[in-house]
């Protein structure tokens, strides 16, 4: 889950990182307010979690109040990859000597935490790697073994930074590492960690991400950073169609029946288990089929659970039929799903053997599974048909075959 | 023969009184497996299937020996506890069943394994099985069920989903190729042992003619796979499936697997290809191919199969 700006910020102070003067701001008079009160060159930036919003026109430059009102305004409507801004960042604009970049990630290869630094800072990092290789450090670090600042020197020196701008960068790198650690975070990002012609450094911009596994051991901070539970802070926010899956999923804690992300095709899809779920998506596409949805089953989900999510796919609009397919299931009984998404269809009004245009889970009690599909005239196959001659036949039926 | 598991390892399940882990713990013993003791703290006394239960891994130890293996069922926050315990009582192979398990606690217990000699299989996965031989984990179901789709013969199977996995061995049986060893890595950004660190095993394996993967968006695990295959000139033709192909367009979303989102574009499904098929490793877009592709890649060696 990523943060906001404003959010790292708020995080990188309370650990003594060195900042810039600075104020969220919601209306143009309180950024003239803020400022003013700043009392200098200032920079307003949009708050979204995308990146390139420098490039859509989200972050702009004043010199006075007056004009930091006026790109307030500007600054507000501007779209960064169809994401709106949550709100403004007002911020000190300080005369810049040399931009760096610190980032600490994982290294899921070596297994090991990794610190990213270049004196290259303030540009496309990957470009820094590709072209100028030497100017980019990538310093691992244990996970059980004390930590130290050495680190930090050693990730810094090894792009050739040395004397006071060293000894000045090290503390900043040391504590960005520490907070990776103490958050569980996946990405803790300066960039850029600015020299200003001052000889001070501070933090310009920076872009942190938490686990989402590791919500649950943090939620005083979360709660002290405002970010509710319902926040998923993916890539995009959730469609209320996706929000209504992550309820019919969290309703018991009987396996899964969820992660419903929405497409807007006319083929509803109840399929799983993770693997199985990205193997039958890409089968329904590349065979002319249209999803209305993606979503997991798997872990023997309840009967209620299924039948749910079931209604809730048949509910949504453009949704003609449904296709209920999975790879072959080691501990999820198939004539619990069978009971699940038949009850679904009866409950939503519809004949299943209409609305299901196949159902091909193979597996654990799928005699049982099958003789209840045949009772109510559903198409059904056991594992003779494979994953993606099963999403054929679903497509088949949509006319889209 | 196989590899990690035989009809003669031994093995504990910590957490074993869970719901999961009861049934796991049947359904191993069903297929053969040799589970010597389990673990709850505060339950030692009570058995589940005949196996005796203890407060530590230690008293395990001390009442029965050795075991070999352990399968760690417990919830997501007492899992790294479980895991040190295990590895400083000196087991060298153990199954990560529980999901959901910070990726800085994971790289915690890879790091002591590491130190120690022991082998981490998982997290996020469904364990190891030699079919006809043993199983250590929930791959498969149901005895019965594992039977069915399990066979013993000479193709090794490694795959990033625990589902997928008995799709492959089903198919693969279906097709008259039974399996040497298969393995379920698991689903998150880090795991214990990758394709490539499972492929000396299988290279030295020689019941082992050939390797079926299954893969995914996210993570370096092929790369690191192609580059081993190139390096060390390896024996065994592999065939991957390369799933999540649709993900390559949906930057930043998460889909299937913790590990399974495209960040940068070395995440790709289209760039993972491109590596693997330039290494010599054949990609199938359908399950159904990869028996045809096993078996005119080992016709082409002279081996018919």
């Amino acid at each position: 889950m990523r943060f906001y700006e404003y959010e790292s910020k708020a995080l990188f102070a309370k650990h003594g990182l060195p900042l810039g003067t600075r104020q969220v701001v919601n209306s143009a008079a309180e950024a003239r307010a803020a400022a003013e009160a700043i009392g200098g060159p200032t920079v307003i930036k949009g708050q979204v979690l995308s990146g390139g919003r420098m490039k859509a026109g989200a972050v702009k430059f004043a010199d006075t109040p007056d004009e930091a009102a006026a790109e307030f305004e500007a600054v507000l409507p501007v779209i960064v990859n169809g994401e709106s801004a949550r709100s403004i960042l007002i911020e000190e604009k300080s005369p810049i000597a040399h931009e760096y970049f610190v980032s600490v990630t994982w290294d899921g290869r070596r297994k090991l935490p990794v610190v990213l630094f270049s004196d290259m800072g303030g540009i496309d990092i990957e470009e820094v790697a590709e072209t100028h290789p030497e100017h980019l450090s990538r310093t691992h670090f244990s996970t059980i073994l004390p930590l130290s600042e050495r680190v930090a020197k050693e990730a810094i020196g090894a792009v050739g930074v040395t004397g006071s701008d060293l000894n000045k960068l090290v503390p900043i790198v040391y504590k960005l590492i520490q907070l990776f650690l103490e958050y569980d975070l996946t990405l803790a990002e300066i960039n850029p960690l600015a020299k200003l012609d001052d000889g001070r450094f501070i933090v310009l911009d920076g872009h942190l991400d938490m686990e989402a596994e590791a919500r649950g051991d943090h939620k005083a901070l979360l709660a002290e950073l405002g970010i509710g539970d319902d926040e998923t802070r993916q890539a995009r926010p959730p469609t209320e169609f996706e929000i209504a899956g992550a309820r019919v999923n969290a309703v018991d804690h009987r396996g899964v029946a969820g992660n419903v992300v929405e497409f807007d095709g006319n083929l509803g899809l109840i399929i799983g288990a993770g693997g199985g779920s990205l193997t039958l998506f890409d089968a329904v596409r590349k065979q002319g089929g249209k999803p209305a949805n993606y979503c997991e089953i798997g872990g023997n989900p309840s009967m209620s659970k299924v039948k749910n999510l079931t209604k809730l796919i048949l509910s949504k609009p453009g949704v003609d039929k449904i296709a209920v397919m999975m790879n072959v299931v080691s501990n999820t009984r198939v004539d619990i799903v069978a009971r699940g998404v038949i009850k679904g269809c009866i409950e939503a009004g519809k004949d299943p053997a209409e609305v299901i245009a196949i159902f091909r889970i193979p597996g654990a009690w799928e005699d049982e599974g099958f003789k209840i599909l045949a009772k109510h005239g559903v198409e059904y196959c056991d594992r003779s048909v494979s994953m993606y001659e099963a999403a054929g036949r679903a497509c088949a039926k949509m006319g889209s075959n | 023969m196989s590899i990690l598991i035989t009809a003669q390892t031994t093995f504990i399940v910590q957490g074993i009184t869970g719901r999961e882990a009861v049934n796991l713990t049947r359904e191993n013993l069903d297929y053969g497996a040799k589970i010597i003791g389990g673990v709850t703290p505060g339950r030692a006394g009570r058995d589940v299937y005949g196996v005796p239960v203890y407060d530590c891994v230690r008293d395990i130890v001390k009442a029965h020996g050795q075991p070999e293996g352990a399968i760690v069922s417990v919830p997501p926050r007492f899992t790294k506890d479980a895991v040190f315990e295990a590895i400083e009582n000196g087991i060298k192979t153990i199954v990560i069943v529980t999901e959901n398990i910070p990726r800085g606690q994971v790289a915690q217990m890879v790091e002591l394994a590491n130190l120690r000699g022991a082998r981490i299989i998982g997290p996020n996965c469904l364990g190891i099985i030699s079919p006809d031989e043993a199983k250590m984990g929930g791959v498969g179901g149901p005895a019965a069920n594992t039977r069915q789709a399990y066979t013993k013969g000479p193709i090794g199977v490694m795959s990033r989903s625990g589902g997928m996995t008995t799709e492959i061995a089903s198919t693969l049986t279906a097709a008259g190729l039974g399996q040497s060893t298969c393995v379920s890595i698991g689903g998150d950004a880090i795991i214990g042992t990758s394709y490539a660190e499972l492929m000396p095993f299988f290279e030295a394996d020689d019941e082992t003619k050939a390797i079926a993967i299954y893969s995914e968006p996210g993570g370096r695990m092929e790369a690191e796979l192609a580059e081993w295959v190139k390096e060390n000139n390896s024996r065994l033709p592999i065939v991957a499936f390369m799933a999540g192909r649709f993900m390559d367009e949906m930057k930043g979303m998460r889909f299937g697997h913790a590990g399974t989102i495209v960040e940068g574009k070395e995440d790709t499904t289209a760039e993972k290809i491109e590596r693997m098929e330039a290494a010599g490793i054949a990609v199938a877009e359908r399950i159904e191919e990869i028996p045809g592709l096993i078996r005119s890649a080992l016709s082409s060696k002279g081996i018919e199969v």
